[in-house]
């Protein structure tokens, strides 16, 4: 028998006490790749929740609307940083928009919901003419400027970002407040359809944020419309937000429906919601830390150091002035 | 049928809890963690501690519920797992978060509540990995290494507590942990009430049998 095959060597040939418990190999085998893999899953989910990745393509830097006015950058570089730009993409995807989920990547994946046109801005309160105000009106009134400038969280990070929009002085002047004006309150839109996030009562809906009007006045307090020369997305508080740079980011309130003038400090929702916490004035400064972490440092968006934090985030000079007097550790 | 033997538990368990650390890592390498990859790695990993800390807890509570046995076999595992993460969650806080300055650290301990309790977790946690051993179960005795390991149930409840604080506004997650360890923590009360009401009733239907007799 020639062509028979050689018998495997005896080394290869199973014990017969393993051939015996094959089966229970096999499903111990089994249980084990299947109990992993559900275990992990489940972790994995659990960690994530709440805070996904952000998508993997970043949204595209949006066109101007069709018959909507040309983003014509009519003034550049007042106040302006040369620090290196925040990407589009990091700021565009790393958003607090409550009213559009409550992790730093579901706004971006939400922002699509709001319609930023028509959009109209009501002005209420201590003015010469109470009124509703079409947001194209205003780009038509005051053109748009490109403001580059730094951007500190509340959170201890940071960005730089080049605006677009106006100063709100231009506005303040344009309305002219009464002798009882005193202070002015912005109030971003309600509406769940568009902000999802208000159906939960994390915060008091809608977001309402303040200024003093000496402060609305400084040169540097914006209402901007855009960012890297395009029209904001929803994420970042299209169409129209405010912008206080030597103030921590939660003060610019976004997607504004009324500024309304007024004689007494408006509560503002942050103040509301954790008094002790967020402050009606929220000037950055890395003297006064925040009750559960230290405001001393802060981390600017893609750096894997932390750098100081400047007071009024580096804005001392054109701001400290309305402060002059004020013990900044009691209003804070 | 023999019974089943368990022996691809507790691998099973192991394997699985790296999964969620892979998957970082993954990510990290991918750019995929956001523009602070720094916060979203902290966080997630003091996350998946919290986990393991709340599901080595749930042991003991799924056996007191279900009469089943085989979580026991996994507790110490997840308990491990537990600690591993929760230095894993220091480290990145001291290395990464704050670039090793270990007198920033020192002062965030001292002045802040959240921080101060997350530390003290992990300081009790310590202990009890040590003596996670069979060999320690044995150096120690069971009554004195089982009153030790009741610190546990300390660091799950401060866990939660330093989840709690950190959070900004929305509390669901923390109290959700939380109410899992409640939860727990009545089931064993439960057990233990239960326990010592039928040794008792066992003693007195043996002294009435005893004075009938």
């Amino acid at each position: 028998m020639r062509n028979s095959p050689r018998p495997p060597p005896s080394s290869e040939i199973t014990a017969p006490e393993l051939y015996a418990r094959r089966r229970e190999f096999i499903k111990a085998g089994a249980l084990f790749v299947g109990t992993s893999a559900a275990f992990g899953t489940g972790l994995v989910t659990l960690s994530d929740w709440g805070g996904a990745d952000p998508p993997s393509h970043p949204p595209p830097m949006p066109k101007t609307a069709p018959g909507a006015p040309k983003w014509e950058v009519t003034r550049r570089g007042r106040f302006g940083t040369s620090e290196p730009q925040s990407s589009y993409e990091d700021i565009t995807t790393y958003n607090n928009y409550y009213e559009l989920g409550l992790s730093k990547s579901a706004p971006a994946a939400l922002g699509f919901r709001i319609k930023p046109r028509p959009w109209t801005v009501q002005i209420k309160g201590e003015v010469a003419r109470e009124r509703t105000l079409d947001i194209d009106t205003l780009i038509d009134w005051f053109g748009l400027e490109e403001r580059v400038y730094r951007m500190r969280c509340v959170e201890a990070w940071s960005m730089v970002i080049p605006w677009l929009g106006f100063p709100l002085a231009d506005l303040v002047k344009r309305l002219e407040p009464t002798s009882r004006a005193r202070y002015l309150r912005f109030t971003t839109l309600f509406d769940p359809e568009q902000l999802p996030g208000q159906e939960s009562r994390v915060l008091k809906w809608p977001y309402v944020e303040g200024l003093r009007i000496d402060e609305a006045m400084n040169p540097l307090s914006f209402l901007a419309l855009g960012l890297y020369g395009a029209p904001l997305p929803g994420q970042n508080g299209a169409p129209l937000r405010l912008v206080v740079p030597w103030k921590y980011g939660f003060k610019g309130g976004k997607s504004l429906v009324e500024i309304r003038f007024q004689e007494t400090e408006p509560e503002t929702t942050w103040s509301h919601a954790a008094p002790s916490e967020y402050g009606f004035y929220a000037n950055v400064n890395p003297e006064v830390d925040h009750p559960r972490w230290s405001q001393a440092t802060e981390r600017r968006i893609g750096d894997l150091s932390r750098r100081k934090t400047l007071p009024f985030n580096g804005y001392g000079e054109y701001v400290a002035d309305l402060y002059r007097g004020m013990d900044l550790t009691r209003y804070f | 049928m023999a019974k089943a033997r368990l022996n691809w538990l507790v691998p099973a368990v192991v394997t699985g809890a790296l999964v969620p650390f892979a998957s970082l890592a993954w990510r990290i390498q991918q750019h995929r963690l956001g523009a602070n990859p720094v916060a979203t790695a902290l966080n997630q990993v003091g996350l998946l501690a919290l986990i393991f800390l709340i599901a080595s807890l749930s042991c003991t509570p799924l056996k007191i519920a279900f009469g089943w046995t085989w979580p026991l076999r996994v507790r110490r595992s997840l308990g491990l797992c537990a600690f591993f993460s929760a230095l894993l969650h220091f480290f990145v806080y001291w290395g990464l978060d704050q670039n090793l300055a270990i007198r920033s650290v020192l002062k965030d301990i001292v002045k802040r509540p959240f921080i101060a309790v997350g530390f003290l977790a992990l300081l009790l946690l310590m202990p009890l990995a040590v003596t996670s051993t069979k060999r320690a179960v044995a150096r120690l005795g069971f009554a004195r290494w089982q009153s030790l390991h009741r610190l546990a149930y300390l660091t799950g409840a401060l866990g939660v507590l330093h989840f709690y604080l950190r959070v900004k506004a929305d509390h669901t997650q923390p109290i959700l942990y939380g109410l899992v360890l409640v939860l727990g923590f009545a089931l064993r009360g439960l057990a233990k009430i239960k326990k010592t009401r039928d040794v008792r009733l066992r003693a007195e239907s043996r002294a009435a049998r005893a004075s009938s007799a």
